[in-house]
């Protein structure tokens, strides 16, 4: 047997249950199971083991039977022949293979694209820097580069773009990311202070704020006996549909902004101040920071916080609509955003694409469908919105039904709670499972968001691996400029909105 | 004339925060802007030679010269010679091409890019501004601007039609020239979207600042022979054309910016040509109307 299956909602998984396969086998099997779009990759990474070499995980996702399948194997440690490359024949594994390669300078074989992922400090090559970075280059009288970056003109992170165009049109656009990298990963593991802990969570990328600290949460109480109150997965659905509109409707502005369009703009960033104002109302934080914490909350829903969410969400619900019903029937922006951008349905499948970027492109990944946990396995049967043309709007018009679809979420389940007198506090001290695994899934608004943790004999936590979506996506966005005017790329890259930070770590 | 220039900017402002729902800047920021710009020095780029420099000279130097030449309906320009319509045309195309070579010179991509799209339209909407200016002269067998506008009020009054039409004209121009939506987006901060913005990054201080107000003057040519072309055909006073011409500019920019998105790039040129186009039908029907006359 090759994998070990489990599924989002069980709970951690003894090391000594995971099976140690040959690579070869690993390989052939993902080579034919790849093929079939109900699998994707959630994690691949190795981890050094107690006496020296290193052991290396991967999480497979099986969409169609809502399974995780967990394998693992160990590389001959005096071995001078590489490994044959995964991306080779399925490029969705190309970052955690570069990665993989970065850290330990294991060698993939005809690897198409292996080139340093975020340049920590620790890597294994410290003669590769950021400036020496190795761009892809053509030749030809009529071509010429555009580099953008790393330091952009709007206040955001930083991040290089390597164009090469024929005149206005871009033939290749290369992204060279690790600009943010702050070592977030091996942060976790360095205290077992479980607060501490939550809020590096919280940092990972300052967007998904609750998407991420719920990922730990969820991966901390898995590690645990103890279980969460239902109560608890409610606030948390809420807290993240939150999140999903803010974002949303964020998006929805910068675009338009974009293109110069403004009055959406103003009144998207009007109704996004009103979403995150609520949830300042209810926990003190715009982003929700400090909100979601393993085991309990410290800021349990009152019946005028309900009320005042319902109102809120209610009222945002509605004028949102009035903007997405003008939007989509203003003929200066269809010509802008209709054709524009466009990732088909198959190139999405084969870089791993992921979240609502894969929807807008007619593939289905959704965790909250796929790999339902709390709320969602319960009261909510989750029904992904698909859009078939990948381009701009079809994004656009994906994350407007999403927005209204969060907000119809936090309308029934708040409907439907009675606040509770009792809810339990924050618990950062209940012992771990020793020797195990655990793994936490959530759908944040940008996508799939992957955590992953093993413990030692202690039940100390001594590997933390963060997967956030932008790891698959920024690629996407790539592809999405092949063949378009320079000019629209950033209302390419705004269609995506994809995280420096998250990508960096 | 001055004036003129000083306010447009002021009222595209105030009508975009009016339509946004917010209170907008104070309506003289921008001269407030400008007077901080012009008492910083300058910094300058190592890459960077003499074009660079008397580039902004140059540009600030064409425009003013080019509005010496325009009539405010009745008050007379300070300069005027037979065949000045020429002139004043190829003064702002010389503005422009002083831009250009300063962009070229920095050697940067973005502003190598924004350089190549200001030339192309600017090739582009010179026919229209030549065949409108070409039915101006047409009509009153002048060319000169001053001339021009003050025999044109004793026309017959089917020519109304055709000086409401050139206003028009003059106006589409303008959002050409001044880099407004559709064709250009000046408030946006993305550089590989950017046409003329993009050509000022690397101006600064003292530079910037004649940069700036260079625009406004050019602005204010278009604005005012606009406003001239429909003051002939309603009142030609130089109290109706001043106050017409800054009401036409800022309006009509301020207006299209809030309530419509900027064009695909490779979707300007169409624009442009269809300017060029209306002008050319213009001058037909003018033609046309004229013989008409000349025969009754």
């Amino acid at each position: 047997m090759i994998y070990l299956i489990t599924d989002n909602t069980a709970s951690a998984v003894p090391i000594a249950r995971i099976p140690v396969v040959d690579y070869m086998d690993l390989y052939n099997d993902l080579c034919e199971r790849m093929k079939h779009e109900r699998y994707h990759v959630a994690h691949y990474f190795a981890a050094q083991v107690a006496g020296g070499g290193l052991r290396f995980y991967l999480l497979l996702l099986d969409d169609g039977e809502s399974k995780v399948m967990i394998s693992s194997f160990v590389p001959d440690y005096y071995s001078e022949e590489g490994l044959p490359s995964l991306t080779a024949v399925h490029p969705a594994f190309h970052p955690f293979e570069r990665e993989i390669h970065e850290l330990y300078g294991i060698r993939f074989n005809a690897h198409p694209w292996c080139k340093p992922l975020r340049f920590p400090f620790d890597r294994y090559d410290r003669n590769s820097t950021m400036h020496n970075y190795p761009f892809y280059e053509m030749s030809g009288s009529s071509l010429h580069e555009v580099n953008v970056g790393p330091i952009h003109a709007g206040i955001i992170e930083p991040g290089a773009f390597r164009f090469i165009c024929n005149g206005e049109q871009v033939l290749h656009l290369e992204i060279a990311l690790g600009y943010q990298h702050r070592g977030v990963e091996s942060e976790m593991t360095r205290s077992t202070n479980r607060l501490r802990q939550s809020v590096l969570a919280e940092a990972v990328a300052g967007d998904s704020a609750v998407a991420h600290a719920t990922a730990y949460a969820e991966l901390v109480e898995k590690l645990s006996s103890r279980s969460r109150s239902t109560h608890l997965e409610r606030e948390r659905a809420v807290a993240l549909e939150l999140e999903r509109m803010a974002m949303h409707i964020a998006d929805t502005g910068a675009l338009s902004m974009d293109i110069g369009f403004q009055l959406y703009q103003v009144a998207c960033e009007a109704l996004r101040t009103m979403t995150i104002n609520t949830t300042q109302a209810w926990c003190g934080n715009r982003f929700g920071k400090g909100l979601i914490r393993p085991f309990g909350t410290n800021f349990p829903l009152t019946a005028e916080t309900v009320e005042m969410i319902r109102r809120n969400v209610g009222e945002i619900r509605r004028r949102y609509n009035e903007v997405r019903c003008e939007m989509k029937e203003s003929p200066s922006l269809l010509a802008r955003f209709e054709q524009c951008g466009v990732v088909p349905r198959e190139e999405m499948r084969r870089i791993g694409g992921v979240g609502q970027a894969a929807r807008a492109s007619g593939l289905c990944r959704d965790i909250r469908a796929s790999h339902p946990s709390g709320v969602y396995a319960e009261d909510i049967c989750h029904e992904p919105i698909v859009k078939r043309h990948g381009d701009v709007m079809a994004r656009l018009m994906m994350r407007c039904r999403e927005m209204l679809q969060s907000a119809d979420y936090i309308e029934k389940i708040l409907s439907a709670y009675t606040p509770l007198d009792d809810m339990p506090r924050p618990d950062y001290h209940s012992p771990l499972a020793a020797e195990s695994l655990s793994f936490a899934l959530v759908e944040g608004w940008r996508g799939e968001i992957c955590h992953v943790a093993l413990t030692d004999a202690g039940g100390r936590i001594v590997k933390y691996k963060i997967k956030d979506p932008s790891l698959h996506n920024w690629f996407a966005l790539a592809l999405a400029v092949r063949g378009e005017g320079i000019s629209d790329f950033p209302i390419c890259n705004k269609s995506f909105n994809l995280s420096y930070c998250g990508h960096d770590l | 004339m001055l004036l003129v220039a000083l306010t447009v900017t002021g009222v595209i402002n105030r009508t975009r925060a009016v339509l946004a729902g917010r209170k907008g800047l104070r309506f003289f920021q921008h001269v407030m802007d400008i007077s901080v710009l012009l008492r910083k020095g300058a910094v300058y780029s190592d890459v960077t030679g003499t074009l660079f420099r008397i580039a902004p000279c140059v540009y600030l130097g064409a425009s003013l010269l080019a509005l010496l030449f325009v009539p405010v309906a009745d008050l007379d320009p300070l300069l005027s010679f037979h065949g000045d319509v020429v002139l004043v045309a190829y003064l702002l195309a010389l503005s422009r091409v002083a831009l250009i070579l300063a962009a070229l010179d920095t050697g940067s991509s973005f502003e190598g890019m924004g350089a190549s799209r200001e030339a192309l339209y600017g090739a582009l909407i010179e026919p229209a501004i030549m065949l409108a200016m070409a039915t101006l002269a047409m009509f009153c067998g002048y060319s000169s601007l001053a001339d021009i506008f003050s025999t044109a009020r004793s026309l017959d009054v089917n020519l109304t039609i055709v000086m409401l039409l050139l206003g028009y004209v003059f106006i589409k121009i303008m959002f050409v020239e001044a880099g407004r939506v559709p064709v250009d987006d000046p408030r946006t901060h993305l550089e590989l979207t950017m046409v003329h913005e993009v050509m000022c990054l690397d101006f600064s201080g003292i530079d910037l600042a004649m940069i700036h107000i260079g625009g406004w003057l050019k602005n204010a040519v278009m604005a005012v022979i606009a406003a001239d072309a429909v003051a002939v055909a309603v009142c030609f006073r130089w109290e109706f054309a001043a106050p017409a011409a800054v009401l036409l500019a800022g309006l009509s920019v301020g207006i299209t910016e809030s309530l419509r998105a900027r064009n695909k790039l490779a979707r300007n040129t169409t624009y442009i040509l269809t300017v060029t186009a209306m002008s050319a039908l213009v001058l037909f029907v003018g033609y046309l109307l004229m013989k008409n006359i000349e025969i009754v």
